[in-house]
């Protein structure tokens, strides 16, 4: 698509959704979201194993995971649970953090950020000596940190990153806050008596929305990697709880001799990411009116 | 350029005094008991108040942070509960390793995504553009760990041309900081591009071709040095992204640097350690991004100093 063809069919006036289809990209990470989302929801129909049931036929003789066969389609891991299994649970922990962390970060994040550039003075300014704060600290570090503080369970795991990842969001709707309080039409309602809630409600937060999908959009795949991350580290989710991170923990000892059991998780991983990641990006063309224009 | 200067770090110290504060509200928090850990499961809670006393923690919450904040300036950064020596010696001990392999990841980095964005920008919108703004998004979306382990698979296992893991030459270096860098090339890469199309749209650079010039010249004399101004102030940012990678990537090779000290450290909960390596975390990003803004005004003269 060339950049005058978009621009004559912006100025036609497509949809947003129009704009978005075009992009191919994009298409395959719905597609992509779309079968980890069935797989997620649908794993005890679609396996006939338990994630965390240690098979009797799991194991060689020797006691070494079992390469993919017909029966286990992926192969075992190392205590002989079907691995396909714990991949699809595995997917339920990862958009179950993905989206709960950064909808709690992006709730945060917007609170700080459009209190902090609405109201500015002294409140605007703490607020955002606390954000500068926050981006001198390395996220994931501090992640670490707090995980290894709280006993790490699935729901402390979303929080430590939501608390971590709210800093990029925060600082992006500050300014943008900023600049639409200033505007004519906003003096224009303080003018007519309007109260702050109103201002906001009404007339700030509506101009931000599309920011704030952007950036919901691309933080999932932030999350998704930090979890996999702190889990594969140890104080992300704990075993047996299945988790892309920690099946990989768990089998790299059996890395050399069977790689399949560190690839097929990080495979996950990484479609998963990059699908939110194509996804955040187009919606992010689509909608980002400082990029309209531009491809 | 003395008034920005004095003001930045001013500004500076307050951030890492900030800090300072957080970690250690953090830690002080913390509900596993160090004190339990010295003494062990049979000690009696006698021998129990006396480590506690020892070590200074029945004091109240601002007694102990003031002491810690004291000792920092004197860059005493306390004792391990475990291991008995200074923190400082220990993270000083380790901080020249974790430079080096972030040294290789900056090189690493560059070369890959300001190649791959300079290549992208100028066969806009062709086939090769489109791959390898894939390939960048790929970068961006696999986690260190397995990009580590990947690499490590092909290139030490399989192929054995590189090793394993551990520390001491140049061979053992590649591995480690191609596996930090990933990351960053995907995001340079892309910066590289738009900034690169951006800078050839412009007027200077028609005049340039008019002039006769070789492609090759305008593309290094002329363009590249604006289209790499905006990458100088993301190299203060990396350092943030670094100094969380160093944590797994060090665990994954066995390099011998502060990432490993604090992965060792976090899980026998030695407090006076964590929080020397977060510190010092911090400073190095504190510090990462005043040297960005320095060399950017610097490289750039059109910027105000404000």
């Amino acid at each position: 698509m060339t950049t005058i063809e978009t621009v004559t069919l912006q100025s036609r006036g497509l949809s947003v959704w129009e704009r978005f289809r075009r992009r191919k990209l994009a298409l395959t990470g719905m597609v992509l979201i779309t079968i980890a989302l069935f797989g997620a929801i649908f794993a005890p129909w679609l396996t006939p194993y338990d994630p965390n049931t240690q098979m009797f036929d799991g194991l060689t003789i020797e006691g070494a995971p079992m390469a993919p066969s017909a029966q286990f389609l992926l192969g075992t891991d190392l205590l002989g649970r079907d691995l396909l299994t714990r991949i699809l649970y595995g997917a339920r922990t990862s958009l179950i953090i993905g989206l709960v962390a950064n909808g709690v970060s992006l709730i945060i994040g917007t609170l700080v950020g459009v209190t902090a550039g609405y109201f500015q003075g002294f409140i605007g300014g703490l607020l955002m000596r606390l954000t500068d704060l926050m981006m001198a600290f390395p996220a994931l570090l501090l992640a670490i940190c707090l995980a290894s503080i709280f006993q790490p369970s699935l729901w402390i795991v979303a929080m430590v990153i939501a608390i971590v990842n709210w800093v990029q969001t925060a600082r992006v709707l500050y300014s943008e806050t900023s600049s639409l309080a200033q505007r004519e039409f906003i003096a224009a309602e303080k003018t007519l008596g309007a109260s702050h809630p109103r201002i906001l409600f009404r007339h700030i937060l509506p101009h931000l929305v599309p920011m704030i999908i952007v950036w919901g959009t691309l933080g999932i795949s932030t999350t998704v990697l930090l979890e996999a991350t702190l889990s594969y580290l140890g104080v992300g989710v704990q075993p047996p709880t299945a988790s892309w991170g920690n099946i990989i923990f768990e089998n790299q000892t059996y890395f050399q001799a069977a790689p399949w059991l560190v690839f097929f998780p990080s495979l996950a991983i990484v479609m998963l990411a990059l699908a939110f990641n194509l996804v955040g990006d187009a919606v992010r063309e689509v909608l980002d009116p400082t990029l309209r224009g531009q491809d | 350029m003395v008034d920005f200067l004095t003001r930045r770090l001013m500004q500076s110290a307050l951030i890492l005094l900030g800090v300072s504060l957080i970690t250690f509200a953090l830690l002080y928090l913390l509900p596993a008991d160090p004190v339990r850990q010295i003494a062990g499961r049979s000690a009696t809670p006698q021998t129990v108040a006396n480590i506690r006393e020892q070590l200074g923690l029945d004091q109240p919450f601002i007694v102990q942070y003031w002491r810690y904040l004291l000792n920092l300036l004197q860059a005493d950064l306390g004792r391990s509960y475990l291991q008995k020596t200074e923190v400082t010696s220990l993270i000083s001990a380790r901080i020249p390793a974790s430079l080096l392999l972030m040294a290789g990841a900056i090189f690493c980095e560059l070369v890959i995504g300001l190649t791959m964005g300079i290549l992208a920008a100028l066969r806009r919108g062709s086939t090769m553009d489109n791959s390898l703004m894939i390939a960048s998004f790929v970068g961006v979306s696999a986690p260190q760990f397995v990009v580590g382990l990947l690499l490590l698979y092909v290139f030490a296992v399989q192929l054995n041309w590189f090793p394993i893991g551990g520390y001491g030459t140049l061979a053992h270096l590649v591995l480690p900081s191609m596996t930090l860098a990933i990351l960053g090339s995907g995001w340079y890469s892309r910066m590289m591009r738009s900034s690169m199309i951006e800078v050839l749209r412009q007027d200077f650079i028609r005049t340039a071709h008019a002039k006769g010039l070789s492609k090759m010249r305008v593309l290094l004399r002329h363009a590249l040095p604006n289209a790499i101004l905006p990458i100088i102030a993301m190299i203060g940012i990396d350092v943030g992204i670094f100094m969380g990678g160093i944590v797994v990537v060090e665990s994954v090779f066995g390099w011998p640097g502060i990432g490993q000290l604090a992965w060792q450290a976090i899980q026998r909960v030695d407090i006076p350690i964590i929080m020397g390596v977060t510190l010092v975390s911090a400073c190095a990003i504190v510090i990462g991004n005043l040297v960005a803004d320095i060399a950017s005004l610097f490289a750039d003269p059109r910027i105000k100093i404000r």
